[in-house]
């Protein structure tokens, strides 16, 4: 393996990339939003495992939908989105024209976090498994990571100043078990495992509705080329992401950083040197 | 399913994903219908003419089951002359007298059946009204529960049934059917033979006539006919799965009934991935009726002795046992019951102290009940886990009860609206009650939670699981076990020494359990252990057959009977799936004798060979001669193929080989019901006792034997329906049901902020046709209002409740989730408060699935002000005491 190659792999596993030498294989979130039946089992699973507390109550028309979005205080969070459009049905053409989707949406755990590259404190973090989390007793709630997540993920909250979000239930994980909105998902809906087995999993199972007819059917995240240098999370949709509220191309914010740090500093340098081109010129 | 049962519909989508066509049929669009193939919206309350279109279908298309129904079903008998169909007197049968509304059943019998004695027991002695509908009310109401008697309960014979109104109570067998043997047509081609009858009954049930009541398009309809038959047969089987929205109606016996004629006629009945599933409204729903919470039965579906028919034990025994079928030795069963019971106490000498048992002198259901609390007749209440002040029909009603008791004991996680209404119920705010004028004294009590204490759940599968105590209960909360536990040490306590007979069954009471801890928890497995029973010699019984009528043995629930066998917890088995069968026999334990799937004889054809490789269960191995399969054979084990029962035989020997349906009085599945139905022996389109339809079918409007509960000083009104004058006051269908963020009456959800913030408040779902006819707006407040009551709902404008066209106009449903009451975190008004009190006949269960109402926006008036636009809904549509009454 050439340098160059063996860089991009390690550039592709956030662990090594991170300095872990020995470290399990990376893991992750498989949500086949499909089979989700919109129990919202995930959520309230999250917050008992995780002391997340209540959201408030606020009754919003969004269909089922009360919880809204992501935030400081939902870590598991299902869409609900009525359509006019046919159910994804096994017996094609033999529906009504009502659809109805659900999606379970969590935090991305993404290939290159931008949440974690302008954390000032070193609050979040690259864990072993791949995924990112924020300590709680080292966020100083500074509130950096919040606009630099491209989905919009991490949050404030409010009276608390710190960020919080899913962590993948890193306490469970590092003992063998199974995240807590995946061990609640009654439907499979929501699988964990390493992001490998996962990823080909996920292939199978999108040819599989191909072949039934459903070509909607896609895949949102899985892709290790895309802005983000793919999710630990990943998702299988039946409609645009732009419809579950997902953006279509997400891109690391920090990605251009490198870039307008050395305009920056071109641009400096060029004023700089004119500054002193100025005064070199200055007449006596 | 996917709604109010999530972590069992992973099984439907495992079926799925191997290919199964998941069909869902529902006034709304659902969770289900989400990730369904297809879904059929209909008319709420129009079922039996869904699934009669469907029979009639099967019957023109000659898609049937042929073997199957010749073999397994009374298809192949002839009635007798005097039966008339629903066809012939305009939408009744015959034997109806409109002066009782009851049917006296003598023309519904086999030709060279003897006709069974009709004995016309009238009035209070014979009101021996029931209800497993009761028992489920008491657990969640209006909500769930229903049809929750299908395991049924035993009586003798159909003699009474429209008298006395114990259609339910047949036990685990059928009614009785006469002495001598049916005329049999094995070709099915005699006019009055059951097939040909079944087949002119449901001859107007035409996709065009499902159309016109249903409001499902004829092509939809068509396709789902296609669907099914083309998945039934020796190859194929289809299963149906309901709960309450087939239940909770006027003729709800009679959704389940069709839906059990269809399965028999496509052959989907006793085989694997065939069966009629019914979703029970919460855990161990099922328990509660095996070892019931109902007044009507003792545990194994016993039916309660009644004060003047049952003078003595031999008396009951003669009159509730059968003659064929294990029914047969019902008096074993009862016997070791009593000894359970009564120990020591109970001797031959003293009928096994049978005098002991109460006894019924009427009906005693749950809206009986506040009926004579309101009438001062019965002071004192125990709810335990129940919050009928939001969960039952007709919600006022039950507050009105309960404050003219003398006490009330509230058992429960919370402060529910039941224990609470005497300071804030909805009569306080109106004025019409005054907490200084309640005289009711109530106790609360706090309960334990199932993660705090051990016990066992039964599931609709008749399957015992075991759980086991997490962690403690936190302060004064004490299990349900605790508390019968103590309460009867108590009360033994006082009563010691007492000389007064009256008293003798309480102090004769085994009433030893060991407790353990520092709050004295008794042991929940020592009360399995009893359940199971033991021999003479104080062994654990293994199974129901070793039960004698001697008193040698006790037995606790004898459907329960092996439960403890060899002395360890049946129910507490885990083995993994991968170390067994796929048929699971050693993953808890299933009544009766482990058995996983009823009726199992029938996957086999009548030599005893499997319908079908791809199909087989159950076959008779001829080496061996005994059956053998993947499971508990649910037949005599070694009984042939060709076994004949000799002349005169009784018990299991009279049924032949050839005969699956084992708790029948003839081992038949019954396609038409000779007996035991107090509303017909076919089921019949009626419309709801409140609709905006006329019955399109026949000029009966309702079913006419449906039980009326009293107008109750003008708190329990009906509406006009169909072609009545003023029925357009109230335009629109209402239905009331569950979601997957509350549990039932919320008790159990409204109190915890995880659950309350996914649903925050009480809401009404409308389709936007109806909300640009009414001027509801999304997000804003609507008051329905009926004859009983005006709530206020957050409005919800969604597609997902489809604007249906029955009639050939357009049709208006409002939907209406149940859960809300005014305390707890989630807050609202109940939608019971809307319901009525009309029952189905044969279960006692209320019509909440589907009633009427009207719409408008904006929130409801306060104080004595929502009194009076009620009152001003019943003046515009002339209500009187009477509306609704008439046949």
């Amino acid at each position: 393996m050439s340098v160059d190659r063996a860089d991009r792999a390690d550039r592709a596993d956030p662990a090594t990339a991170s300095g872990y030498s020995d470290h399990p294989p990376r893991m992750g979130f498989f949500t086949d939003t499909s089979i989700c039946i919109g129990c919202k089992a995930c959520e309230v699973a999250c917050k008992e495992w995780n002391h997340v507390p209540s959201d408030g109550l606020s009754f919003t028309g969004m269909s089922y939908d009360n919880s809204a979005r992501l935030s400081a205080d939902t870590w598991r969070h299902v869409a609900f989105i009525e359509q006019r459009k046919p159910l994804a049905s096994q017996e094609p053409g033999q529906s009504g024209d009502l659809r109805w989707l659900m999606a379970s949406d969590v935090c991305k755990h993404c290939t290159h976090a931008a949440c974690l590259d302008v954390c000032p404190t070193g609050s979040l973090f690259r864990t072993e498994f791949g995924t990112v989390v924020v300590q709680e007793d080292v966020c100083n709630g500074c509130g950096y990571c919040i606009p630099a997540c491209p989905y919009g993920v991490i949050d404030q909250r409010q009276g608390d100043g710190r960020a919080w979000k899913c962590t993948l239930c890193y306490d469970r994980v590092s003992v063998g078990m199974q995240p807590a909105c995946a061990q609640a998902c009654p439907t499979e809906s929501i699988q964990f495992g390493p992001l490998d087995e996962l990823r080909a999993r996920a292939e199978r199972r999108v040819e599989a509705m191909h072949d039934a007819g459903i070509a909607d059917a896609r895949l949102y995240g899985h892709d290790p080329a895309d802005g983000v240098g793919g999710d630990g999370a990943f998702f299988l949709l039946l409609d645009e992401p732009e419809v579950y509220g997902l953006p279509p191309d997400p891109v690391v914010t920090t990605r251009d950083l490198p870039a307008i740090w050395r305009k920056v500093g071109v641009a400096a340098l060029t004023i700089a040197a004119a500054g002193i081109a100025s005064f070199a010129r200055a007449p006596r | 399913m996917a709604e109010c049962h999530p972590v069992g519909f992973q099984w439907v989508m495992e079926a799925k994903a191997r290919g199964a066509v998941v069909i869902h049929v529902d006034p709304r669009f659902t969770r289900s219908s989400a990730v369904s193939d297809v879904h059929v919206p209909i008319r709420a309350g129009s079922d039996i003419a869904f699934l009669g279109g469907l029979v009639n279908y099967v019957l023109q298309h000659d898609k049937f089951f042929r073997d199957y129904v010749a073999a397994y079903s009374n298809g192949p008998v002839i009635l007798s002359e005097d039966y008339r169909d629903t066809e012939d007197l305009d939408g009744v049968f015959s034997g109806f007298d409109p002066e009782t509304r009851t049917y006296d059943t003598s023309t519904w019998q086999y030709e060279g059946i003897e006709v069974q004695s009709s004995p016309g027991q009238r009035g209070e002695e014979s009101a021996d009204k029931s209800g497993d509908a009761a028992g489920d009310a008491a657990g969640d109401g209006a909500g769930d529960g229903a049809g929750d008697g299908a395991g049924g309960s035993h009586s003798a014979g159909g003699e009474d049934v429209g008298e006395t109104a114990k259609g339910h109570s047949y036990g685990s067998g059928g009614p009785a059917l006469g002495a001598g043997e049916p005329t049999l047509d094995k070709t099915m081609e005699h006019p009055r033979c059951v097939l040909q009858v079944l087949k002119r009954h449901y001859a107007r049930y035409t996709p065009e006539m499902v159309e016109q009541i249903c409001g499902i398009p004829q092509d939809l309809f068509r396709r789902v006919c296609e669907l099914i038959t083309s998945n039934s047969g020796r190859e194929r089987t289809t299963s149906f799965v309901y709960s309450v929205g087939w239940t909770q109606h006027t003729v709800g016996a009679q959704y389940i009934r069709t839906a059990s004629i269809l399965q028999t006629l496509l052959g989907n009945m006793g085989r694997p991935g065939g069966g009629i599933l019914a979703l029970r409204g919460h855990a161990s729903i099922q328990g509660s009726t095996d070892i019931p919470t109902l007044f009507n039965l003792l545990p194994g579906y016993i039916p309660m002795p009644h004060a003047n028919q049952h003078p003595d034990l031999a008396t009951f025994v003669e009159a509730e046992s059968a003659h064929k079928g294990y029914w047969a030795h019902m008096k074993a069963y009862l016997v070791s019951l009593l000894k359970a019971y009564y120990g020591d106490a109970a001797t031959a000498d003293n009928d096994f102290c049978f005098d002991y048992l109460p006894r019924l002198t009427g009906s005693h259901s749950t809206y009986e009940t506040v009926l004579a609390q309101m009438a001062g007749r019965c002071k004192g209440y125990f709810l335990m886990g129940e919050n009928p002040a939001v969960g039952s029909a007709n919600a006022r009603l039950q507050r009105l009860g309960m404050a003219n008791l003398d006490w009330l004991v509230v058992r429960d996680f919370s402060l529910i609206e039941s224990a609470t209404w005497w300071k804030d119920g909805p009569e306080i705010e109106t004025g019409e009650l005054r907490t200084a004028d309640i005289a009711t004294e109530v106790f609360f009590l706090p309960a334990a939670a199932h993660t705090e204490k051990d016990g066992s759940f039964t599931n609709t599968q008749r399957l015992l699981q075991w759980h086991r105590k997490a962690v403690e209960p936190s302060g004064d909360s004490r299990s349900d076990l605790w508390f019968m536990y103590h309460l009867g040490r108590r009360i033994r306590e006082k009563l010691a020494g007492s000389a007064d007979p009256m008293d003798r069954p309480v102090l004769d009471l085994t009433w030893d359990y060991p407790t353990k801890g520092p709050t004295g928890e008794p042991d929940a497995e020592a009360v399995l252990a009893e359940v199971n029973g033991w021999n003479a010699e104080g062994q654990p019984l293994s199974a129901y057959t070793e039960l004698k009528d001697d008193g040698s043995t006790t037995c606790g629930c004898w459907i329960y009977c092996g439960c403890y066998a060899g002395g360890v917890n049946q129910p507490d088995r885990r083995k993994p799936a991968s170390e067994q069968n796929w048929v699971a026999a050693e993953w808890g334990w299933a009544w009766p004798a482990n058995r996983r799937m009823l009726y199992n004889r029938a996957s086999a054809d009548p030599d005893g060979k499997p319908w079908s490789d791809r199909k087989a269960y159950l076959w008779w191995d001829p080496d061996s001669e005994k059956w053998a399969g993947h499971d508990v054979a649910d037949f005599v084990p070694d009984k042939a193929p060709d076994y004949r029962p000799p002349e005169g035989a009784t018990g299991p020997e009279a049924l032949a080989g050839d005969d699956p349906f084992i708790m029948q009085a003839d081992g038949k599945a019954w396609l038409f019901s000779p007996a035991g139905l107090a509303d017909g022996p076919l089921p019949t389109h009626y419309e709801p006792q409140e609709s905006p339809i006329a019955n399109l079918l026949y000029p009966q409007q309702r079913n006419p034997a449906r039980e009326l509960i009293g107008p109750a000083d003008g708190n329990n009104l009906f509406h006009p329906s169909g072609a009545e004058a003023l029925s357009e006051v109230f335009p629109y269908v209402a239905t009331t049901y569950r979601l997957t963020e509350h549990h039932t009456a919320g008790g159990m959800s409204r109190w915890l902020p995880y659950l309350s913030e996914l649903q925050p408040e009480m809401f009404c779902e409308v389709a936007p046709e109806l909300a640009a006819e009414r001027g509801l707006e999304h997000l804003g407040w609507a008051t329905i209002v009926t004859a009983r009551a005006a709530i206020e709902a957050r409005v919800m404008v969604t597609d997902r409740i489809p604007t249906l066209t029955v009639g050939g106009r357009p049709l208006y449903q409002v939907g209406l989730p149940y859960h809300w009451g005014p305390n707890g975190y989630s807050t609202g008004d109940a939608a019971n408060e809307l319901a009525h009190l009309s029952l189905d006949p044969n279960v006692h269960i209320q019509e909440v699935k589907a009633l009427t109402c009207d719409i408008r926006p904006g929130r409801r008036p306060r104080g004595p002000a929502r009194l009076q636009l009620v009152r001003q809904y019943r003046e515009r549509a002339g209500i009187t005491d009477e509306t609704g009454r008439d046949l």
